[in-house]
């Protein structure tokens, strides 16, 4: 039963560009008659996912099954499965009906049922008196009807959409993505959405699968990725959220931003560093001392059309973002509690740089290809496990200063620094906590600091 | 005052400059009205040089028959297929990657700034190198050499306006690479083919240099070289003043109808 149910059974499916891997042993399933999101930031992969099921490009590994069969070899036009493209591409030469009546005159389907199946989709749209306008006349909103109503009239599968909505400005989009629910309703078709926009993901889904750098990061409802994400990424991406290094002292009991707090989550063991998110509209004012759990300064102060947001400088040197219907005045002092319920506790990804190197000379070691000054005690040519913590990473202006240069990936504000994800041109990663105030794509000379960094001669076994 | 004095000189500038350029074509075909032997003398209005082009009572009017044949059917078999070969090579060159296209565009674009004169000893050698006796062949194929880049860069821009997903739209609402192609790539680039091959058409039609040099000694003759050769042998034969006169006006209404249809396409819009 359980086996039956899945449409799409996705396995170990990976996909590289000349050096670079843009899917990693993907792993997925789609539900019959599911609405499912493929979520990420741009170039995370999930269009080649989306295109490599619709059968216009081929994976490097891994495989596609469709209703429990492999349709690798299937050419696109033999699967059954429609494409809604990102920018409608409808055929411009053709009229509305001509357009919609297309896949099914290639199918030499009897004249008059063209025709009630194309004045039936139409309505569905809500384009009946459409059918004649030349498509190049249509609105974007219009086109993008066109656009779905072509591909459903074939009654495919699963139907695909490759950012449909991306195109749209701010009010069409959100018409739109009603509509989009209601017709998901109705026809029962297996959607699979292509999206980077967070809140459309929220909206539409019955399932969200989140992919970055060509790796799944968390498949889950919506509510489960919004309230309980796996990771930094995920929460960063997912809505806004204050990210903090953590400390679990034992089950049920968390330290954070200098504080301890009450949580419910269980298992990580005792005295472990954890990642902790608090959403900021998780985080309450109160005026009842047994209630408080720390205090703040407020720093600023924006008026958001349904909320407030509100940054606050808490009395052990953490900033936290604050959500609340009530503003409070700029450097008045207040008093916060969070709810056992809304700490979301974390298992940290990685607690240091653990990098491979081999033993060069007394004084130099080679890691990615490049000569770091390292003082060490190994013979020559020693493979050694190179550990070197987040602060231990010295980020320069000045490229040429740096034994590798790298660019700036991925930033997270932690309360009280930023953490940085530092990607090399060989796609390399160094992560980075830090002070100083870069942005995203900036490049930078990457030093490291040797009297920080523990070295291990490399276990044989590994 | 001052307004109108220039608007006035720029009324007899343009008007100077049309005049310099269809004088010597309005002057063919006024005197393709007199019979007079020797061109710029008028001894009255006659048809007679038409009747004579249309009876073929005029000297050697079969050689100049088979030679206006020639340059029709070489025109068009060269610029049809080069229509053809000049889209799937811009269907081509659109879908390389950064350096190579630029490349390709480039190598595209010099044998439309190459001299004729260089084009048509080159191929001349190459035809010899290669022992292709020539003739009709040689002319079509040398024809199709220098037309196509011209096809290609018609289509090229049609192909930057299209919606690059239209071919993938195609396959995915279960048409064949084939029908893809026919149902929805060449109606998209239509207008790029057509314009090109018109072009082509009257590049073959009006080319010397390059058919003077691949055709060969099996003695055929297109107009163009059918009239240098008349015009060594002792003045133009007077009918051919006719002939300029209608294939010009043919290509007058020719231009004319794609005007027409090239604006209406845009009032749709």
């Amino acid at each position: 039963m359980a086996k039956d149910e899945r449409i799409i059974n996705i396995q170990h499916l990976s996909k590289s560009f000349g050096d670079k891997k843009v899917l990693d042993d993907i792993n997925l399933y789609v539900r019959r008659g599911e609405f499912l999101t493929l979520l990420g930031p741009s170039g995370c992969g999930k269009t080649t996912l989306l295109r490599m099921i619709a059968g216009f490009m081929q994976p490097d590994e891994g495989s596609i099954l469709l209703d429990g069969k492999d349709i690798a070899g299937v050419p696109p036009h033999e699967r059954p499965l429609n494409t809604v493209f990102q920018r409608y591409a409808l055929f411009p030469h053709l009229d509305v009906y001509d357009n919609i009546a297309f896949g099914l005159k290639l199918k030499k389907t009897p004249e008059d049922e063209i025709d009630k199946r194309v004045r039936k989709v139409l309505k569905l749209v809500a384009m009946s008196d459409y059918e004649d306008r030349d498509v190049e006349t249509l609105s974007g909103g219009q086109q993008q009807r066109i656009a779905i109503a072509r591909a459903i009239v074939n009654q495919p599968k699963v139907l695909l959409l490759d950012e449909p909505l991306a195109a749209l400005d701010l009010k069409m989009r959100k018409d739109m993505q009603i509509e989009l629910k209601e017709m998901h309703r109705k026809l029962g078709i297996t959607f699979i959405y292509v999206t980077h926009d967070q809140e459309e993901a929220l909206t539409l889904s019955d399932t969200i699968v989140v992919i970055n750098e060509g790796k799944i990061q968390q498949i889950g409802t919506p509510t489960d990725i919004y309230n309980e994400p796996v990771n930094a990424f995920v929460a960063d991406f997912i809505g806004e959220s204050n990210i903090l290094k953590g400390r679990m002292i034992k089950d049920r009991r968390v330290a954070f931003i200098k504080h301890q707090f009450d949580c419910v989550d269980e298992g990580f063991g005792e005295d472990v560093p954890v990642d902790v998110v608090v959403r900021p509209e998780d985080i309450y004012f109160t005026t009842d001392p047994a209630k408080c759990q720390f205090k703040a300064t407020v720093n600023s102060c924006i008026f958001k059309g349904v909320h407030y947001e509100m940054w606050v400088d808490t009395d052990t040197g953490y900033e936290l973002m604050i959500q609340d219907y009530d503003p409070y005045p700029v450097g008045s002092e207040v008093m916060l509690y969070i709810d056992p319920d809304d700490i979301q506790v974390m298992k940290k990804e990685r607690r240091s740089n653990v990098l491979s190197g081999v033993v060069k000379d007394e004084e130099t070691i080679r890691i990615f290809d490049a000569d770091f000054p390292i003082p060490n005690d190994f013979e020559p040519g020693t493979d050694v496990v190179v550990d070197v913590p987040f602060d231990g990473v010295e980020l320069l202006d000045n490229l040429d200063e740096g034994v590798l240069n790298g660019e700036v990936h991925f930033i997270l504000y932690m309360g009280n620094h930023y953490h940085l994800y530092v990607k090399t041109e060989d796609s390399d990663y160094f992560y980075v906590d830090t002070n100083d105030i870069w942005d995203k794509g900036d490049l930078v000379g990457i030093k490291l600091l040797p009297e920080t960094i523990k070295l291990s001669k490399k276990d044989e076994n590994d | 005052m001052m307004k109108t004095s220039t608007k006035l000189l720029s009324r007899i500038y343009i008007w100077l400059i049309l005049i310099i350029l269809y004088a010597p074509i309005v002057f063919i075909a006024v005197f393709s009205f007199t019979e007079a032997k020797s061109l710029g003398n008028w001894t009255g209005f006659s048809m007679n040089l038409y009747k004579n082009l249309f009876t073929g009572s005029m000297q050697n009017s079969s050689a100049l028959l088979s030679a206006v044949e020639n340059t029709l059917l070489i025109a068009l078999i060269a610029s049809l297929l080069a229509t053809m070969l000049g889209t799937v090579a811009a269907i081509g060159i659109y879908n390389m990657k950064g350096r190579a296209k630029n490349v390709m565009t480039f190598l595209n674009n010099i044998p439309m700034i190459n001299p004729d004169i260089i084009t048509g000893v080159s191929l001349f050698l190459l035809f010899v190198f290669l022992r292709i006796s020539q003739g009709y062949t040689t002319v079509i194929l040398a024809h199709i050499t220098f037309c196509t880049p011209y096809v290609v860069l018609n289509v090229l821009p049609k192909l930057s306006q299209m919606n690059p997903n239209i071919y993938e739209a195609a396959l995915d609402l279960g048409a064949t690479p084939g029908q893809a192609l026919r149902k929805v790539m060449i109606p998209a680039l239509r207008p790029g083919m057509i314009s090109g091959f018109i072009l082509s058409f009257t590049m073959s039609l009006d080319d010397f240099a390059v058919t003077f040099f691949t055709r060969g000694t099996i003695g055929l003759d297109t107009l163009s070289t059918y009239i240098y050769a008349d015009a060594r042998k002792g003045g133009l034969t007077p009918e051919l003043k006719p002939l300029m006169t209608i294939l010009f006006l043919i290509i007058l209404v020719v231009l004319l109808v794609i005007n027409i249809r090239q604006s209406k396409n845009n009032d749709k819009k």
